[in-house]
């Protein structure tokens, strides 16, 4: 059995006075970052907050940052770390302080709730269903992977450096939209909200959301460039403007 | 000492699962006022954890399916002590639910012809599962979860119901506290619906999240209603065994489903060696026949690493205590021998079974499309729980409802894999809609002041405590002894001797002491999450004393043979006005002779 150094944000209730404390644990084979937290939890620090639930990477609620990296900390193992320096866990930055590991996700919620809702066309067969090909959702199944860590919104450097919560929706939820606007069934129009309050155009696609994502979805590839395109073709395109200046 | 805040509410619907989820968009539908509280943050409740798929007879991949079917497979499977209403409302009203899903945004994976594609699973006769790859559950919990966000509903996150508050004999309200700022509130109710899910983390191997405490369970039973067959804990088979962190883990039946065999450390294919009489004339006479089974040829019967869940893990639990198990205490679970059958299989593999494939690769650096997996047995689900009316999901006390996991009565002794997202949505749908119909016809019930400060005194009272038991500890003792006592091989011994550490933790746990504050303080939710745990435990071992046979998930070496006596009752536990559980009997009602005769013709 061998010991490891984890170096944990702490911080009083509402965020304050926070501050990293060294602890070290025993660890053995396959552990990951979120048992060496829990060990820790039990043995030193009975009241260090954290978030997890599945332990498996499927409810995406232990984002944190480990070694400066957005990361779950239930898929994160201690072997791919480097054991000789203390493993740094920190809260995700973006997000208000609630204590020591916990932010306050809130903002997320908001945002989704201000998002135009699924709208089927009408259904194809007379008992109420619908025909979709297995190839015609395949695209939209990749962003309905999503588990909701937010660590694509801890990343992005236009809600994290520039703080732009209100002007930008962040990848989630481009991902979201994505996920709506390529549904077969949908029949809403998101375009005119993706240029205007959800702010697309301030993504520069530097992809550092893909990077971060532990559910590998291509965000920005398959989500927000073909949105971008979409924003563009109908609100930018010459022609079209030309054409719709003629038509009044 | 008084409550922060006090919310008033038509239906108060407590959990955020499948059942909740769907039980809150029904009871809002009816233009009610509801409120939603969940312990984490909205959409990470167990339900994301669902991999397989949820039972529908749909008959989109095999026509001869229809509802009559479903009824009798999940009758067989729970070993004719299910409550054969609910297997009938469940089977009949489960295909609506499902289609609904779509109407709202799910997308599943589609057949040749556009059309919600199904697969096959334990214990069901036909291809009825409607899935996305092996992420159900997170597909069905985003469906509910955004369609809720359009509907008013007050969502409550990380709040934990401490107490059920009572007016007279009906259900008023409940008080609960916040994580983040450990303040307390009320909120007052016409109607309850509980849907708090599992009590896994009652045992040490579980494949359930910190959740899974028996919250709603146990706060029923503390304020009087009854629970029914808690001996009836389902121990799934194929949990991951290593590395030791990720113990426990589900690795989803699909796998089987998708032609993955069990093999011993020699080799074999034991499961051939052990098919229960009942279940021969629907298995496959060889491990070619199970093959095209899995592939989906009508004229091939189901291979017997499909049989139900309880009959698995007992075969694999043998195994491995007759020492022919895999290096760390499991059996082999080998997907990867499909190469021998199609092209690409790795591809194909990693296609049908995707999370499984990234969990094996980053949590125990093992690739399933090369390498056989290790699996054995983990605590998964309980079939027991909060006894309710069938057509309504209203418990024995009046305004309290319950729907999923923590109600009982359609799984019976052994719960088929799939009838779980299902039974979510058909019973949190008839939960919220009976609910509604309470609240529209009550008056507001009282909420009692002095009950209310007596529940926030006892909450309170690890702080005041100073030094004490530490409450991780208690409950690693409980998890153990539950583990090892009144697990998936029970004797009477065993099991008395359980009651009586049970005896020793509650004092014990009388004494845990947290430090620190009372903001997120995980320490303080352990003790308060343990009073839960302990009430549940002490249910499932007093009901499985008193079942003195074997049946479903309830396995008992001193009484290894199922006895026809015991299938007349379920077995029943209220707590008495002394504090003390009272086990009792309560007889099966009769089954309508049209029901009957269902299950006699589906035998063949």
């Amino acid at each position: 059995m061998s010991q490891a150094t984890f170096r944990i944000w702490r911080s009083k209730p509402g965020g304050e006075n926070g501050g990293f404390i060294d602890y070290t644990t025993e660890i053995s084979e396959g552990m990951v970052v979120l048992d060496a937290v829990h060990k820790i939890q039990a043995e030193q620090a009975q009241d260090l907050a954290c978030r997890w639930n599945c332990k498996a990477g499927k409810c995406g609620s232990c984002s944190a940052e480990i070694n400066g990296t957005p990361r779950l900390m239930c898929m994160s193992r201690l072997n791919s770390l480097d054991l000789t320096q203390p493993v740094t866990v920190e809260p995700m930055r973006t997000f208000p302080a609630i204590k020591d590991l916990v932010t306050d996700v809130s903002w997320n919620f908001r945002v989704k709730k201000g998002l135009k809702k699924f709208a089927p066309r009408k259904p194809d067969a007379p008992d109420g269903t619908w025909r979709m090909a297995q190839k015609d959702v395949d695209r939209v199944q990749e962003f309905r992977k999503c588990i909701e860590c937010f660590l694509c919104q801890d990343v992005c450097h236009v809600l994290r450096d520039h703080e732009k919560h209100d002007a930008f929706i962040g990848p989630r939820f481009l991902t979201y939209t994505a996920a709506l606007e390529m549904h077969p069934l949908d029949t809403a129009d998101r375009l005119p909200d993706l240029k205007n309050q959800n702010g697309i155009g301030y993504c520069n696609i530097t992809k550092c959301c893909t990077k971060v994502c532990p559910e590998h979805i291509h965000i920005t590839d398959n989500a927000i460039i073909p949105l971008k395109e979409r924003v563009v073709d109908r609100f930018y395109d010459p022609v079209m403007r030309l054409l719709r200046v003629f038509q009044g | 000492m008084a409550a922060h805040a006090t919310y008033t509410y038509d239906v108060l619907v407590i959990g955020a699962g499948g059942a909740g989820l769907r039980a809150a968009i029904e009871a809002a539908g009816t233009g009610v006022s509801v409120g939603l509280i969940c312990k984490s943050l909205l959409g990470k409740a167990h339900t994301v954890m669902a991999e397989g798929g949820m039972a529908a007879a749909m008959a989109h991949n095999d026509d001869r399916d229809s509802w009559k079917v479903h009824f009798a497979d999940t009758m067989r499977g729970g070993q004719y002590v299910n409550n054969w209403r609910m297997a009938e409302l469940h089977a009949k009203e489960a295909p609506d639910r499902v289609r609904e899903l779509e109407a709202w945004g799910a997308v599943f994976d589609r057949t040749a012809d556009g059309r919600i594609n199904q697969r096959n699973f334990g214990g069901h006769r036909y291809p009825r599962l409607a899935h996305v790859g092996d992420r159900t559950g997170l597909e069905l919990i985003r469906t509910l979860q955004d369609h809720t966000t359009y509907l008013g509903v007050t969502v409550h996150m990380e709040h934990t119901v401490i107490d059920l508050l009572r007016d007279g004999g009906r259900a008023a309200g409940v008080v609960a506290y916040d994580r983040e700022r450990g303040r307390f509130h009320v909120f007052a109710a016409k109607a309850i619906v509980m849907a708090t899910g599992g009590a896994g983390r009652a045992f040490k191997i579980t494949s359930n999240s910190w959740e899974g405490t028996g919250d709603g369970h146990a706060l029923a039973y503390r304020a009087g209603a009854d629970l029914i067959d808690m001996e009836f804990i389902q121990f799934h088979p194929t949990g991951m065994v290593w590395p030791p962190s990720v113990r426990g883990i589900l690795v989803t039946e699909g796998v089987r489903g998708e032609g993955g065999v069990l093999r011993n450390s020699e080799g074999r294919r034991f499961m051939f060696d052990d098919i229960p009489d009942n279940y021969k004339p629907q298995t496959a006479a060889d491990p070619e026949e199970g093959w095209r089974y899995t592939q989906n040829d009508k004229t091939a019967r189901r291979p017997p690493e499909l049989l139900t869940r309880d009959h698995v893990a007992r075969c694999i639990n043998r195994e491995v205590k007759a020492g022919r198990g895999s290096p760390h205490g499991g059996v082999f679970l080998d997907i990867a021998w499909i190469k021998e059958k199609l092209p690409d299989a790795a591809a194909h593999i990693k296609r049908k079974l995707p999370s499984m494939y990234h969990q094996f690769k980053e949590l125990a650096d093992l690739d399933i499309t090369t390498t056989p997996m290790e699996v054995g047995p983990t605590t998964h689900y309980i079939m027991g729980g909060i006894r309710v009316n069938a057509d309504s999901q209203e418990s024995t006390i009046p305004g309290l409802f319950a729907a999923g996991e923590c109600a009982a009565g359609i799984n019976g002794a052994n719960r088929l894999g799939g009838n779980s997202l299902s039974d979510l949505i058909v019973f949190g749908k008839r939960a919220g809609e009976y609910a509604a119909t309470l609240a529209r016809a009550s008056a507001q019930p009282a909420v009692d002041d002095g009950a209310v400060d007596r529940a926030i005194a006892n909450a309170l009272a690890p702080f005041d405590r100073g030094t004490g038991e530490n409450p991780y500890k208690v409950q690693q003792d409980l998890q153990e002894a539950m583990q090892s006592l009144v697990g998936i091989v029970r004797t009477e011994d065993e099991m008395q001797e359980a009651v009586r550490l049970l005896a020793g933790f509650n004092e014990r746990a009388a004494r845990a002491a947290v430090d620190g504050h009372r903001e997120y303080n995980s320490g303080w939710h352990t003790c308060i999450d343990l009073r839960n745990l302990l009430d549940v435990s002490e249910a499932i071992a007093r009901s499985a004393i008193e079942r003195k046979e074997s049946r479903g998930g309830h396995f008992r070496e001193d009484y290894p043979e199922k006895v026809a006596e015991f299938a007349t009752f379920n077995v029943s536990t209220r707590r008495q006005a002394d504090g003390s559980m009272q086990v009792s009997r309560i007889p099966l009602p009769e089954m309508p002779a049209e029901l009957k005769q269902i299950i006699e013709e589906q035998k063949q």
